[in-house]
């Protein structure tokens, strides 16, 4: 068996090595149990035959509406949830094989900042505490050296050593998310996922946060998943971004491809939606709105999931569903027909 | 990241002055959140009073429970017509000093009642803990099994049980937990239902903490509060059900003496002589009020939102 896959692994090696992240074919579906005596399962396509490689010190974003998907990506990703079908291959491994112990060492590896910095640190332990957690978990350090290291952690988030004795309800929802990343990054992972991690918070903390990740990045060279559901919120960080809608990835490329000419209309959509100061800049001509709402993920719509939407949609994409191909070079886009001339907005280099 | 560290450590000797103050030593720090607090100080008061009575009930007590006088039967207390100073709180139907059967009472009501409660809490926590977090089967089974407990009725299975193992003080523990212990094992298992959906719970997982600490770490500090709340109540059912279960005979076997027992020897002369039956009722209802306040009050300072 292992003989048979030998000669695609070589062949595969070269990318393999620059893929820190690979996701082939992922599914998840999850069970819908309606009334007992109903025989007929009905499944929630959360996330539906969804590829997607992140290389070694990039960011991608993954951008879409709330219930598109990209939070249950990273669940996946972080085995907090069962996948239903295809593979996660973490550094040539993949990790829905893994079980018990191998796949607890291997948490360590790959970290995870959460969306609502309310409810994602104990309000029982304190901030020293719940810093030290992974690397007391992983026994990293302890005694003294665990103390320094997490007074280190705390110098690099910019939290002040005075607030190792406090507990987490005494801080701001930015700081609060201060204390999460410094959690994320105690372990020195390859990968982290930051599902939505500056939604909860201020505009103005916002941007503070987006920069110390960024430092952070440079810094520890990490590799950032970043979860968002609008595409400002990715614009500055991502190297990569991803789209999706309903449970699928619409259209996947780089940042300044994605910005400055998309081309799936959903794409198109959600960069008109994003809001510009200068009205001299605005485009209001070409500027579409996406109406309505998405449909259920129980009951997608047939062909191109997003026709029920598209103002562009014809007959073809009732009846078949669009691959994710290559359309122009290293920009992947799922539909039939692609924009020509996609308005994107002003992106500053 | 050298000039940011430098920063923060300006920042941390700006304010640094201010952070000296040095923590005061625990004991000192629980005796001021305790006197911050009325009714937990009473709570406090009364319950350490009720322990040390029990402990040194021996030294305290003017009379031996236990002995009978026929030249002072159903004597009044003190301060009624009839009563005499040497009974302040007047003597039974076989002329044995209640106050004394009251001191000495409070020895197996105690133990009985926190024992039990103690039994019971550690088995429905447990089990409450278990089945919330692993859900699933393990889930249904344990709460089918706490469905059935659920379906005996609690009387009938004590005097069942107490038959066939006799009556003592440590039956009476295992019986009164046992048949408690479901009330704390769903109460538990709701609480954890919705903690672990909590992202903390989440983040726990991802940086890969073994199920056991997150359930001894995560789970339960955050379902203590309700627990306390719960136990302490029930400390009040527990003496009362050691009381019935005395009364059907088959609690604290004379001439071992609890409150419950002296309750319901008063029980027949309540008509004629009310003190036989109202001091020991008033023994339990202040102790299991302060109790109550003191369970309140260490609720209160066990969660870290409400210290300040």
């Amino acid at each position: 068996m292992v003989q048979t896959i030998e000669t695609k692994d070589t062949q595969q090696s070269n990318k393999e090595q620059e893929y820190l992240l690979e996701v082939k074919g992922l599914k998840k579906y999850f069970e819908l149990s309606e009334g007992l005596f109903k025989k007929e399962k009905q499944y929630l396509r959360a996330v539906d035959n969804i590829d997607f490689y992140v290389k070694q010190g990039e960011t991608l974003g993954i951008v879409g509406e709330s219930g598109c998907g990209k939070s249950t990506t990273g669940n996946l990703i972080m085995q907090l949830l069962d996948k239903t079908e295809g593979e996660i291959i973490f550094e040539g491994v993949d990790l829905s094989t893994l079980k018990g112990e191998n796949l607890r060492k291997k948490r360590a590896e790959i970290q995870m900042i959460f969306q609502d910095p309310f409810s994602s640190l104990n309000p029982r332990m304190r901030v020293f505490d719940i810093i030290a957690e992974p690397l007391k978990t992983h026994r990293v350090a302890k005694g003294k050296e665990l103390e320094n290291q997490v007074y280190e952690l705390m110098d690099v988030v910019g939290l002040d050593r005075s607030y190792a004795r406090r507990y987490p309800h005494e801080f701001s929802g930015g700081q609060r998310q201060r204390i999460g990343i410094a959690r994320a990054i105690a372990l020195k992972p390859k990968l982290i996922i930051c599902d939505e991690p500056v939604s909860a918070l201020d505009v103005s903390i916002q941007s503070q946060i987006l920069n110390l990740m960024s430092k952070l990045q440079k810094e520890f060279k990490l590799t950032f998943i970043f979860i968002a559901h609008g595409l400002p919120a990715v614009k500055h960080i991502s190297d990569r971004v991803a789209v999706m809608y309903l449970g699928k990835i619409v259209e996947i490329t780089t940042k300044e491809k994605l910005f400055d000419q998309p081309l799936h209309p959903y794409t198109e959509g959600l960069l008109a939606a994003v809001p510009i100061p200068d009205p001299t800049l605005r485009d209001e001509k070409h500027r579409i709105i996406i109406e309505g709402d998405m449909p259920s993920p129980a009951n997608p719509p047939s062909g191109c999931r997003f026709h029920t939407r598209c103002p562009y949609a014809q007959e073809k994409c009732r009846s078949e569903e669009p691959k994710l191909i290559e359309e122009k070079p290293d920009h992947f886009v799922a539909c039939h027909f692609p924009l020509e001339d996609g308005h994107g907005v002003l992106i500053e280099k | 990241m050298s000039v940011n560290s430098q920063i923060q450590n300006q920042n941390q000797s700006a304010i640094s002055p201010v952070k000296q103050k040095q923590a005061p030593n625990p004991v000192v720090r629980w005796i001021r959140l305790l006197l911050k607090s009325k009714t937990g100080t009473f709570g406090f008061i009364v319950v350490v009073a009720v322990v040390l009575i029990a402990i040194f009930a021996k030294y305290l007590a003017p009379y031996d429970p236990n002995m009978i006088n026929p030249a002072a039967m159903l004597k009044p207390p003190s301060w009624m017509e009839g009563g005499s100073s040497a009974h302040i709180l007047g003597t039974d139907n076989l002329g044995r000093d209640i106050l004394s059967r009251i001191i000495y009472g409070s020895q197996v009501s105690l133990a009985v009642g926190l024992s039990a409660v103690a039994f019971a809490g550690a088995i429905g926590v447990f089990v409450g803990l278990v089945a919330g977090y692993y859900g699933g089967f393990v889930d249904n089974l344990l709460m089918r099994l706490v469905d059935s407990f659920l379906a005996i009725p609690t009387i009938l299975f004590a005097l069942v049980f107490l038959s066939v193992f006799g009556p003592s003080v440590t039956t009476l523990i295992v019986v009164l937990g046992i048949t408690n212990w479901v009330q704390y094992a769903r109460l538990v298992r709701g609480e954890v239902l919705s903690i672990k959906e909590r992202e903390f719970v989440k983040a726990a997982k991802s940086i890969g903490v073994r199920d056991n600490k997150i359930i001894l770490k995560h789970l339960l500090p955050n379902v203590i509060s309700p627990f306390i709340v719960i136990s302490t109540l029930s400390v009040a059912t527990t003496i009362i059900l050691e009381a019935s279960l005395s009364f059907l005979g088959l609690g604290i076997q004379p001439p071992t003496i609890s409150w419950g027992g002296i309750l319901s020897d008063g029980r027949d002369y309540v008509a004629t002589s009310w003190w036989l039956a109202t001091f020991p009722g008033v023994a339990i209802t202040i102790t299991v009020l302060a109790i109550i306040f003191l369970g309140d009050w260490l609720r209160d300072v066990l969660d870290p939102r409400s210290t300040k």
